[in-house]
């Protein structure tokens, strides 16, 4: 039988029914004599204590398992389980009406809980449900119904329940669990993040979960969304042989984040990572990033009220250097422009802000906000492997015009006795199409390139990115496109420069093949993106993507070429 | 007591982690502390009653302590609603 549901987590997965159906809490309605008041109240405190040693084993399994940010989520409740408000509530009921502690409990949870559900910010709704969570364990401990949790399960199963609570996930164990479906909750629901997060194939919304039966094998096709149960013997067998290759597939990733992004036949890729804080440089690190393609520094001008001062810029990008022990860490000066609001920098707003007083624009008008960015990149290049480029860049004058302003940076950090890297390379950003048109020119005045393709996407096809009405033509395989960034490429090879890609197009596999194969140097992406884009790199030689990309360069539209790339992909079994 | 008003300008506003924070903030001061925002007053150390509050950046709220510690936690606490912590 086939049930249609709603991905949750992608993936294929096989088992046996585990059907995960808590007991009903059953609320007594007696009432307590004066006497017995403080007997009541002692209850809620034991059920209080076992609620919180529970939230805190939970806790530190999610710590384990999921990471700081799913643990915190488990903090968060054990601060709600203790809120005072709760507590008092629940106290006072008793006191004042003589209410059971669980009749009380079940109450001023109800309270709490409606508040929450009722607003309109699905942020808060959600702490509707974190209540009523906490509630339910605070009940089944007054009741000494055990909360059974998942722990206990052995084997291997799919988890068939109503909806999983946040405690329940976490405490799911994904060697047993090996794939979810739940009756209700949709994509964005915590079950089907934390499934997510632990890798588990799941579907969620089924609506009913009355025609799965316990110990009967299930099969979940994640991603497309959709539940079988008793499959047929032949269908067992295939969709094994997919949960095996599902599997086989995870942990080739992760295998990867260890490997060199080397083509079949020797060519080595630069893979780095896009930042936009230091911390995230560790996380760049773990998903097997080996530099730093682009840092974005812009968060330290809009989180104060004051510009950011020389020390706090060189510390934030003296840790990065570190952290990246020696590898290329290449810092964006400041991109900001009119469509942020800044309290540092007093922008007036505009017409058409990315057509206007932003990013390297800014940085020249103001040499004293750009050379205190500058000597901070100066000093923390002592530290690592530190490359400074320049954004929004659209002619040559403007170069000349950054780099004056370094040297006499450098000229002052020499005369102070500070130590720098003498040898700091220095780079543009390729976003302007003018700048793609000159790209040989401006080659003579940097070392590097790096293409910032949702801009140049942006200008040149004359689509705003973010207005939904033109979404179809925003298309960064479109022919004009890949023209420039072929030229970009090869003015700077031609003077022993390299050029690097930043931009979303950098971390999309369809346009792996083509940008290898028209000689991109350097790939950076957002750090989950790596693991896919390394295993393409590593699955193909540089020679079949040149041909491939001289292919595409005879093609006449984006379409036709996004259908190719698609079908050498397939062919090649890497989608 | 001691009695101010400020204006959030921490990006999430007294959301999501920042109200938990702020409430683990203002439990550690012994005084009796509120906050007061939108029409309605919460007890700034209960998470749940400050989460109703619905405070977003821009919100102009009320602090009031009254305790032995009151001025420590008006200071502490107003410069907590004026600092981004993303």
């Amino acid at each position: 039988m086939r049930i249609e549901g709603i991905s949750g987590s992608r993936g294929v997965a096989v088992g046996n029914v585990y059907k995960y159906i808590q007991e009903e809490i059953i609320i007594p309605d007696n009432t307590v004599a004066d006497s017995e008041v403080e007997n009541e109240i002692g209850k809620f405190a034991t059920a209080m204590a076992a609620t919180l040693k529970q939230l805190d084993t939970i806790r530190q399994k999610a710590l384990i398992d999921m990471g700081p940010e799913e643990a915190a989520i488990f903090e968060a409740h054990m601060q709600i389980a203790q809120d005072p408000s709760l507590s008092d509530g629940i106290k006072s009921l008793i006191e004042s009406t003589g209410t059971n502690v669980v009749s009380a409990t079940a109450q001023t949870i109800d309270t709490f809980a409606g508040i929450f559900l009722s607003m309109d910010d699905p942020y808060m709704r959600e702490r509707g449900a974190d209540i009523k969570d906490i509630g339910d364990r605070l009940m089944r401990n007054m009741l000494g119904m055990n909360p059974r949790g998942l722990s206990h399960i052995s084997g291997e199963v799919i988890l068939v329940a109503p909806d999983l609570t946040p405690s329940d996930t976490a405490s799911l164990d994904k060697n047993v669990v090996k794939g979810i479906i739940t009756a209700a909750g949709g994509p964005t629901s915590h079950a089907a993040i934390m499934a997510r997060t632990l890798e588990i194939p799941a579907v969620m919304g089924v609506g009913d979960i009355e025609s799965f039966v316990d110990g009967a094998r299930a099969v979940v096709l994640g991603t497309d969304g959709v539940a079988l149960m008793n499959p047929s013997d032949e269908e067992w067998t295939d969709y094994s042989a997919q949960a095996e290759a599902f599997q086989e597939e995870l942990k080739r990733l992760k295998d990867s984040a260890n490997l060199d992004a080397v083509t079949t036949d020797g060519h080595r890729v630069d893979l780095f990572g896009n930042i936009g804080k230091a911390k995230d440089a560790d996380n760049a690190v773990t998903m097997g990033a080996r530099g730093i393609g682009l840092y974005r520094t812009e968060f330290l001008y809009m989180e104060n009220d004051d510009l950011p001062a020389e020390d706090v810029q060189f510390e934030e990008y003296k840790a990065v250097a570190e952290k990246l022990q020696g590898q290329p860490v290449i810092i964006r000066t400041m991109d900001i422009g009119g469509d942020k609001e800044l309290k540092c920098l007093d922008l007036s707003e505009e017409m058409n802000p990315f057509l206007g007083y932003r990013a390297i624009r800014i940085s020249l008008n103001r040499p004293d906000i750009f050379k205190v960015q500058l000597r901070a990149l100066l000093r923390a290049s002592a530290f690592g492997d530190i490359h400074i480029m320049y954004p929004m860049i659209a002619s040559v004058e403007e170069v000349k015009a950054a780099n004056a302003m370094l040297d006499t940076c450098k000229n002052e950090l020499r005369s102070e006795g500070i130590a720098f890297d003498e040898n700091i390379k220095v780079g543009i950003m390729i976003e302007v199409p003018a700048a793609a048109v000159i790209a040989p020119t401006l080659a003579k005045y940097v070392d590097f390139f790096s293409i910032g393709t949702n801009d140049l996407c942006q200008y040149t096809l004359a689509v705003d990115r973010m207005n939904e009405a033109i979404g179809h033509l925003y298309q960064p395989l479109h022919p004009g496109v890949l023209r420039l960034i072929k030229g970009v490429i090869d003015a700077s090879h031609e003077q022993g420069k390299f050029t690097g890609m930043c931009g979303e197009l950098a971390g999309d596999p369809m346009a792996t093949m083509i940008l290898l194969g028209l000689g991109l140097d350097e790939f950076s992406m957002t750090a989950s993106s790596i693991p896919l884009i390394k295993n393409i790199l590593r699955s193909v030689s540089k020679e079949e993507c040149e041909a491939v990309a001289a292919h595409v360069l005879t093609l006449d539209t984006a379409e036709e070429i996004t259908a190719y790339a698609k079908s050498v992909l397939e062919e090649k079994g890497l989608v | 007591m001691k009695e101010v008003t400020v204006e959030i300008t921490n990006e999430s506003g007294l959301h999501a982690r920042p109200a938990t924070a702020f409430t683990q903030l203002a439990a550690k001061f012994a005084s009796k502390v509120t906050i007061a925002a939108n029409g309605k007053t919460a007890d700034a150390k209960s998470i749940l009653t400050v989460l109703t509050l619905g405070a977003t950046k821009g919100t102009s709220v009320v602090l009031t302590a009254d305790g032995g510690d009151e001025d420590e936690a008006v200071a502490a606490l107003s410069e907590f609603l004026t600092t981004n912590h993303d």
